[in-house]
């Protein structure tokens, strides 16, 4: 069973469509990215599988649960990090990742969630600090405990690593590599190349709605005698 | 363009926007409603007071007192005995006041004594409007009363300077659906329900705009710091969210109601501290029940009023923009609070009873007057109105927290988007 298939999925917002029949699927426990330029469809295409947004056209099943039609079930094996996603100022750290894990109770047990997402975020003794009071790059790290501590079958990331300097995008990208380990499969979308290419399984490059291009990144550069994926997005959008 | 030339532009293009001209537009229609309303309290005042007259003394001073009166007000009728002007007043044909002269009155002026009037009050509405009829009537008197004076010095009629300076006094009775009050005007009436009334009404008011603005800036707040859509992807029910957002300022709001009313009522007993008259001793008093009926209807307002301020939340973009959505909501709660300082809601016209109707913050503000006046069957009806309202408004917040209308704000904006993508951009090439 794929965990996510997408088959004509066609987003429209009044007369501007912004995706226009992609259709791809990703296997359990891969890691795979989609990426393309700004306005591409990307940011779209995660928040129509994240049941933010609703489907215009087309059929998305997230393990065998139909989209549309079981949005309630699909949010209990989802786990949606958006891009610019804020965390509530007026609570601890702490605070915030008991209030999200008390959602998913009684199926899981939300004592573990907290433990395993202080675990995550490793933010030390800041974690009883108020989130106002923290770095972009604790912030973020607070959000991707909260996103991968309810250990989802799919975690949908949208940009994990946007804004950060070197040291704490890579401490990201490994927390998130360490979730893969332990078998959450990873839907992400990045402008980073680099960590498009150190952290994909396979890759879907989108362009104006449609998916123009996809495959592992080493089919990818070899298709197009590129040495990096940088060089492949570019040739594939111009 | 200059400099100050660009960002003026700039700010007005921000700043105005359908979302801060529509509550402005409203609101001005609203006020242009109340106008009118105010409009007809000043009519009133222009126009001679009408009553009926019953006149048992043909003496000289009851001659004087029916051609005072016919010079100053509207006769609407007359009659020579109390018994019949009774009957015309319980029949509706004397509007709300019959003024009584007796038959001992001018033997009374004659004789060195005051001249007793006896005014029987019919008292249907409360509020400033039912203030300036009965104030109207008192002024006839108090006119007729210095048509006496001037006679007695004219005609030499007495040397007692007291009396000549007040040769009359009034003795009111106030009629109030079956109870009668002997003794009591219905300035003594009004003053004591305006003080009781008063209370609701600001409670109202301020627990609709402060509980709304909770939940309407609650949603700005989610949407600008960009937590929503975290929450919207948790293992929850979207009827969930909108309950648990509008439990949380509900709880909010009636904690606030009941610190308001305890300073409030502190503030009003402290006022009526020096008040002459027990309404209770004439059996208008609220019961349990009653009580209880005005904490149904001022809970069902409130719950209107977050429901109300869910919708509008939904489509607020962020924090600024929420504190503009809150306008609508704030007008809609002054404009019957100001209504019911004026009027009851029985004495409004037809179309002012109907746009105060369909506020359904403006039931709980009316539901104490009417309650008194014996008036329930609008305070029920309010009460399933308001209950309807609120599912209805809920019902329409749960059916847009599941479009994406939530997230987008409206359609326009992902057309917006197109615009500033690069791919779209002239000469991009595909």
């Amino acid at each position: 069973m794929f965990a996510v298939e997408v088959k004509g999925l066609v987003k429209d917002y009044g007369q501007f469509h912004a995706v226009k029949g992609i259709s791809f699927d990703v296997k359990e426990g891969e890691v795979f990215g989609l990426i393309g330029p700004n306005g591409a469809g990307k940011t779209t295409t995660l928040r129509v599988l994240s049941t933010l947004l609703e489907i215009s056209g087309g059929k998305v099943s997230i393990f065998g649960l139909d989209l549309k039609e079981q949005a309630g079930e699909v949010r209990k094996v989802i786990s949606y990090l958006p891009e610019d996603a804020g965390a509530y100022r007026n609570m601890t750290g702490r605070e915030y990742l008991d209030f999200m894990a008390g959602f998913f109770a009684p199926e899981k047990d939300p004592k573990k969630l907290l433990e395993r997402g202080l675990e995550i975020v490793r933010l030390g003794e800041r974690i009883d600090d108020k989130i106002e009071t923290y770095s972009k790059g604790m912030a973020r790290r607070l959000l991707v405990g909260r996103a991968l501590m309810v250990e989802p079958k799919l975690a949908i990331l949208d940009e994990i690593t946007s804004g950060l300097d070197v040291v704490n995008a890579q401490a990201i990208r490994k927390v998130v590599r360490d979730r893969t380990k332990e078998g959450t499969t990873v839907l992400l979308s990045s402008h980073n190349m680099l960590e498009v290419e150190l952290m994909c399984d396979r890759i879907a490059l989108i362009n104006d709605g449609v998916i123009v291009e996809s495959g592992t990144p080493k089919e990818l550069k070899e298709r197009y005698k590129a040495t990096n994926i940088e060089e492949v997005f570019v040739e594939v959008v111009k | 363009m200059s400099g100050p030339g660009r960002i003026m532009k700039k700010e007005i293009k921000e700043l105005l926007t359908p979302a801060t001209i529509v509550p402005i537009i409203i609101m001005a229609v609203l006020f242009a409603s109340l106008g009118g309303a105010f409009n007809g309290v000043r009519e009133q005042l222009e126009n001679k007071p009408e009553f009926g007259l019953a006149v048992d003394d043909a003496g000289t001073f009851g001659i004087l007192a029916r051609e005072s009166f016919n010079s100053t007000s509207n006769i609407i009728y007359n009659a020579t005995s109390l018994q019949d002007g009774l009957q015309a007043l319980q029949d509706g044909k004397c509007g709300q006041a019959l003024v009584y002269i007796p038959g001992n009155y001018t033997a009374n002026l004659m004789n060195n004594k005051t001249g007793w009037v006896d005014v029987y009050w019919m008292k249907k509405g409360t509020g400033l409007t039912a203030s300036v009829q009965t104030a109207l009537v008192q002024a006839s008197i108090t006119s007729m009363g210095k048509a006496v004076s001037t006679y007695m010095i004219v005609y030499g009629v007495t040397t007692n300077s007291s009396l000549i300076l007040s040769p009359i006094q009034t003795y009111s009775t106030t009629y109030l659906n079956d109870k009668v009050m002997p003794g009591i005007t219905p300035d003594q009436v009004d003053t004591v329900f305006t003080s009781s009334s008063l209370i609701v009404p600001l409670i109202v008011m301020l627990v609709v705009i402060m509980a709304g603005s909770m939940v309407i800036n609650s949603m700005g707040s989610e949407k600008e710091n960009k937590t929503l859509e975290t929450l919207l992807t948790m293992p929850v029910k979207r009827t969930w969210i909108v309950f648990g957002k509008l439990a949380g300022a509900t709880v909010v709001g009636l904690i606030v109601a009941g610190i308001y009313m305890i300073g409030m009522g502190y503030y009003l007993s402290s006022l009526m501290a020096g008040s002459t008259i027990d309404l209770a001793k004439y059996g208008l008093t609220l019961g349990m029940g009653d009580y209880v009926v005005i904490g149904v209807s001022l809970f069902l307002a409130l719950l209107c009023g977050l429901a109300l301020c869910m919708i509008l939340g939904i489509f607020t973009k962020n924090f600024k923009a929420a504190q503009t959505m809150v306008l609508p909501v704030t007008m809609l709660a002054i404009i019957p609070m100001l209504i019911s300082m004026f009027s009851d809601f029985n004495s409004l016209p037809l179309f002012l009873q109907i746009a105060v109707f369909a506020i359904p913050f403006s039931h709980p503000m009316f539901a104490f007057n009417n309650i008194m006046m014996g008036n329930y069957m609008i305070v029920f009806a309010g009460i399933a109105y308001m209950a309807v309202f609120a599912l209805a408004a809920m019902f329409i917040a749960v059916y847009l927290f599941r479009k994406d209308i939530l997230l987008t704000g409206r359609v326009r904006s992902a057309e917006r988007k197109k615009g500033f993508s690069l791919i779209n951009l002239p000469g991009w090439k595909k």
